[in-house]
């Protein structure tokens, strides 16, 4: 099952990256979702795996998985809700107010801004 | 506890002034009024025992691993400081408060007023170098704020950009000194570090710390080569240029340089370096005030002259010399602030503060006049005013000063000096208020009310008096801050008559006879001087930041395109080549766990695992796709997590995957459907092999470590073994969460609540800004937007739902569940009522808000967690035990589910607040339909 969930990781990682280095916002907001179940996972098998045995010290088992890593996934998977949530907010503020939904934006036009302030910071 | 509280109350004044910005003009005046009284008359009963007595000091170990506390300290210096802090302060908020027009927010300016008193106060009660550094960057950013408050100037801009730039630099140069001093000393206590000074001074690494804390020290107190940024901050309002600039935070480095007094001062270092600097700033200082035209350049001038003049006195290291300088520094502040003011009033009756299209405003302003010539008379050094007792005793310090070898150069300069002091006091009095009245003021000039009055002439009655009586008003004030300066109490003698031996009387004339002579010769002099080529100190500033601003904007370029894609790809090759090192460098033991065995159940989810993740991939163009292809690894994912014995993950992903798919679908009604295909083969090659090759990398990297047993022993022993005796719950992953690690998860919590917040502030923003297009086309919509059957059948299955979340709560601590589970599954069941009835039912039958829910959680939880502090435990302490409820069985209670209801209302408000905020967004955008 080792070998599984390392190629699980690899592939979710692979396409998480490869999504969010594409130049519209939704692709790079599915592919930070990806990335984040990699990391999730990842962060898992740091506790090695230890099917049948959950952390439950209810007396039925002698053994146990060891626990501190899924208290750190669990809190990581809610935290990466909020996460997703903002930038789905900024992603819909970009959209509206230019009416494009690239990452980069337009490029010229930030420089022309940039140049603006300077100029505004001399004077 | 009256120190710490001191050092409080001007903080609460800022607050206070804010607040009473509702309640007139003057409300925010006398708020902070009061509390600057209030803290004055704490100061003030402290007298008593200081005079006489050992210093005051208290205060609580905060950091002690850092060496950074909390403690407070008052002694002679430090209270002489905090009179003219808070005395001065309190005649200047009287002041401001008749000073600005009726345009200006006082509410605004009296916060950053008092801010800057208590970080000034907070300076001089610092016992601890690292607390006072902090306060220290806090006077330079709070003086940027008063200094640029006409932002709408340029030249106020400038003058804030430069104080800043100048003081701030000061201060990096000054926190490196601190550390290094507090490295010699083996802590960073003042009253440790001041028992030191033998030790201090015989280390090798005295030097570089004495130089650091000069630089800091005379960066703030504007001496040369620093001096320039003085007159260019008067472009601020007069109260912040007789407060800041006159009276307290200039002379923050003199503090510094008289609190290290016993300890650096005694080499030769520290005379070569803090004397010649103090001369050669006093010189050039008098020199710049007698070719200033503007009243307000001429008296910073002065200021920058005088501040060099305390240096040079504390730099010559004698203990009379240290009497005279604490003594300089009580009459200068008095003065000066008070002349700081009149120029204040003069600008705004006339309209102009240029001495050249000023005069003869003695009989439109008579008042004015009066006021102006004693403080110019004292700044003079006229007898019988205070100016002239601490001109006296630098004079006699002078006269015995011998300078590389030579007696006569230094007691010439300083007569120098004063003669140039006598010139441009008397010039300044002339030009202002003598000569035949003009026709031409830019303004009618009228006399001031007695509201702007009144401050000044308490400070030049203070002059008076001091003058008069110097043995009862200053000498036990200057004698308590002498002895704390010198480290030795000794009597100490002021008067104004030594008798017609002491060299200073005949200097004292000489002076002014050189003043005189300078003043008649005046118009040779300037036509001079005008047609004499000048270094201009803030045009070479301003050359150097643009020079080093353009530098970093060309680097900035060099390294980065703009494009965010792009460095994110940079990022993630170099990720990448970290990575090849270290596995190629690093050597791997063999695999020493067994591989656990599949079943075909596994088997087949892993394959759809791997289906949905390259779906996504491919197939991501069709968002609408993508989404569900996205929630679909979400549940392998889950259900794998119940596979490998992670219940409450299972729980946790299931939940949260369907809240945010919910989302997603949100934000597809106001995105585009599809995305376009616009990246070049090569492009997408290149981003391939990237994507691909981290893949490579983290499938190989899970697999060297799933193959592996861990290289130290896991802490979790402890959770495991501990979680039922020590936190009461059998769900170690519960207890680590709510108990062991109880302050991460509150940390936690608030994030989620924070970015709740700012995903509805950002909607707030969208929606104000009416940037919303009309009713987007082209949208297919089912017929009807809230089936009857569904509405039954989820308002039916509410309080099913709303059962169950309450029971994954109670169960959580031990078995799988808690506050995050429950909060989740709340949040779904509450979702699918607006589904299904609409936004509008939903919020009509709601009485608690989503942000009282995420207030309410953080609450709760910080209060679950300081209850703890009630019973002398460390913050989140749980407690637990047994309890027999009837009818109930006996069960198991603990504190830390007081907490998880802390992360359950946070966790409930936050997606609630999420989901409602998109709901509304898209509500307007779709006219209404969702």
């Amino acid at each position: 099952m080792e070998a599984l969930l390392a190629i699980a990781i690899g592939t979710l990682t692979a396409g998480g990256l490869y999504l969010m280095l594409r130049q519209r916002t939704f692709p790079v907001i599915l592919g930070l979702s990806l990335l984040s179940h990699a990391v999730n996972l990842f962060l898992f098998a740091s506790g090695r795996l230890a099917p049948g045995l959950p952390p439950i010290l209810d007396g039925t088992a002698k053994d146990h998985t060891d626990p501190l890593p899924q208290a750190l996934v669990l809190t990581a998977i809610v935290i990466s809700f909020g996460m997703t949530a903002v930038i789905l907010a900024m992603a819909i503020g970009g959209w509206l107010s230019s009416g494009d939904d690239r990452v980069d934006g337009d490029r010229a036009d930030e420089d022309r801004v940039d140049g603006d302030r300077a100029a505004g910071d001399e004077g | 506890m009256s120190l710490a509280l001191l050092a409080c109350l001007p903080f609460c004044g800022a607050v206070l002034a804010a607040a009473a910005g509702r309640f007139g003009r003057s409300a925010p005046a006398i708020a902070a009024g009061a509390v600057t009284a209030l803290a004055l008359g704490i100061v003030l009963v402290h007298a008593p025992c200081l005079l006489a007595g050992p210093p005051v000091a208290e205060g609580v170990d905060w950091l002690p691993q850092l060496g950074l506390n909390v403690r407070f300290r008052l002694d002679g210096l430090a209270f002489l400081f905090a009179l003219l802090i808070l005395g001065i302060g309190l005649l200047i908020l009287l002041y401001a408060r008749f000073y600005l027009e009726p345009q200006e927010n006082p509410a605004r300016f009296f916060c950053f007023l008092m801010l800057f008193q208590g970080a000034m106060l907070g300076i001089v009660l610092s016992d601890n170098l690292l607390f006072l550094l902090i306060f220290w960057e806090m006077t330079s950013l709070t003086s940027f704020l008063l200094i640029g408050w006409w932002s709408h100037l340029p030249e106020a801009r400038r003058g804030a950009r430069m104080a800043l730039a100048i003081t701030g630099g000061g201060g990096l140069a000054l926190i490196a000194g601190m550390l290094l001093l507090g490295r010699i000393a083996g802590s960073y206590e003042l009253s440790a570090i001041l028992t030191k000074g033998e030790a201090i001074r015989a280390s090798a690494l005295y030097l570089p710390a004495l130089l650091l804390i000069l630089l800091g020290a005379f960066a703030k107190s504007a001496q040369f080569p620093f001096h320039f940024w003085l007159p260019q901050a008067m472009a601020a309002p007069t109260p912040v240029s007789a407060y800041l600039h006159s009276a307290t935070m200039v002379k923050a480095g003199i503090y510094l340089l008289a609190r290290l007094w016993p300890v650096l001062s005694g080499t030769e270092v520290w005379f070569c370096i803090v004397a010649t600097t103090g001369l050669v700033t006093l010189l050039l200082g008098a020199k710049t005030a007698l070719f200033r035209d503007d009243l307000k350049a001429v008296l910073a001038s002065s200021t920058v002259s005088h501040l060099g003049l305390i240096t040079f006195l504390l730099g010559l290291g004698t203990k009379a010399a240290a009497l005279a300088a604490m003594v300089h520094i009580l009459a200068h502040a008095s003065f000066k602030a008070a002349l700081f003011l009149l120029a204040g009033i003069v600008d705004h009756a006339a309209g102009t503060r240029d001495l050249r299209r000023l005069g003869g405003l003695r009989r439109l302003m008579p008042v004015s006049f009066a006021l102006t010539l004693v403080a110019g008379l004292s700044m003079a050094g006229v007898p019988p005013l205070s100016g002239f007792l601490s001109k006296e005793l630098m004079l006699e310090e002078a006269a015995h000063t011998l300078w590389a070898g030579t007696g006569g150069l230094v007691p010439v300069l300083a007569m120098v000096a004063a003669a140039a002091s006598v010139a441009y006091s008397l010039r300044l009095i002339g030009a202002t208020f003598l000569g035949t009245e003009r026709a031409d003021y830019p303004h009618p000039p009228h006399e001031a009310g007695p509201g702007l009055l009144a401050a000044p002439a308490v400070l030049v009655l203070l002059v008076i008096a001091t003058g008069l009586m110097p043995m009862a008003l200053l000498g036990p004030l200057a004698a308590s801050a002498t002895a704390a300066v010198t480290g030795e109490a000794g009597p100490v003698h002021l008067a104004l008559w030594h008798g017609l031996e002491p060299p200073a009387l005949w200097m004292s004339l000489a002076a002014f006879g050189g003043g005189l002579m300078v003043l008649g010769l005046y118009p040779t002099l300037r036509r001079w001087w005008d047609a004499f080529p000048k270094p201009d100190g803030p045009r070479l500033f301003e050359a150097a930041l643009g020079a080093l601003t353009g530098a970093a904007r060309r680097v900035t370029r060099l390294t980065d395109s703009g494009s965010i894609t792009q460095a994110m790809a940079i990022a993630v090759a170099t990720i990448l080549a970290a990575g090849l090192r270290a596995f190629s460098g690093g050597g791997f033991g063999p695999a020493t766990r067994a591989m656990t065995p599949v079943e075909g159940a596994v088997l087949t989810g892993w394959g759809l695992l791997m289906a949905f993740t390259l779906g996504t991939v491919i197939l991501h163009r069709n968002r609408l796709l993508a989404v569900l292809l996205v929630g679909g690894a979400g549940l392998m994912i889950s259900a794998g997590f119940a596979r490998l014995a992670a219940p409450d993950l299972a729980l946790t992903q299931i939940a949260v995957e369907a809240v945010t798919v919910i989302l997603l679908l949100l934000a597809l009604t106001l995105l585009p459907q599809k995305t376009p295909r616009e990246s070049l083969p090569l492009r997408r090659l290149r981003d391939g092999v990237l994507a691909g090759t981290a893949g490579i990398g983290a499938a190989a990297l899970a697999y060297a470590l799933l193959r592996r047993e861990a290289a130290w022993e896991p802490i979790s022993a402890f959770h495991l073994a501990q979680s039922t005796p020590g936190a009461g719950g059998t769900n170690a992953v519960n207890t680590i969460i709510v108990d062991f690690r109880g302050y991460d998860t509150f940390g936690e919590i608030l994030v989620l609540g924070i970015a709740a917040l700012i995903l509805y502030a950002l909607v707030e923003g969208i929606l104000a800004a009416g940037i919303l297009p009309k009713p987007l086309p082209g949208r297919r919509r089912a017929g009807d937007p809230h089936p009857e059957m569904l509405v039954v059948a989820m308002r039916v299955l509410l309080p099913l739902a709303m059962l169950v979340g309450i029971y994954i709560f109670l169960r959580g601590h031990n078995l799988p569940g808690g506050g995050f589970v429950a909060g989740l599954v709340f949040s779904i069941a509450l979702t699918a009522q607006a589904l299904a009835a609409g936004f509008d039912w939903m919020a009509g039958r709601r009485r608690v808000g989503d942000h009282a829910l995420i207030g309410a959680g953080g609450l709760v939880a910080l209060l679950c967690g300081a209850g703890a502090m009630f019973f002398g435990r460390p913050f989140l302490t749980s407690a637990h035990g047994h309890v027999t409820l009837w009818p109930l069985e006996r069960f198991g209670l603990a504190t830390a589910a007081i907490f998880d209801l802390g992360v359950f209302l946070c966790v409930l408000g936050a997606v609630m607040l999420a989901l409602s905020s998109l709901t509304r967004l898209a509500r307007v955008a779709t006219g209404g339909r969702v």
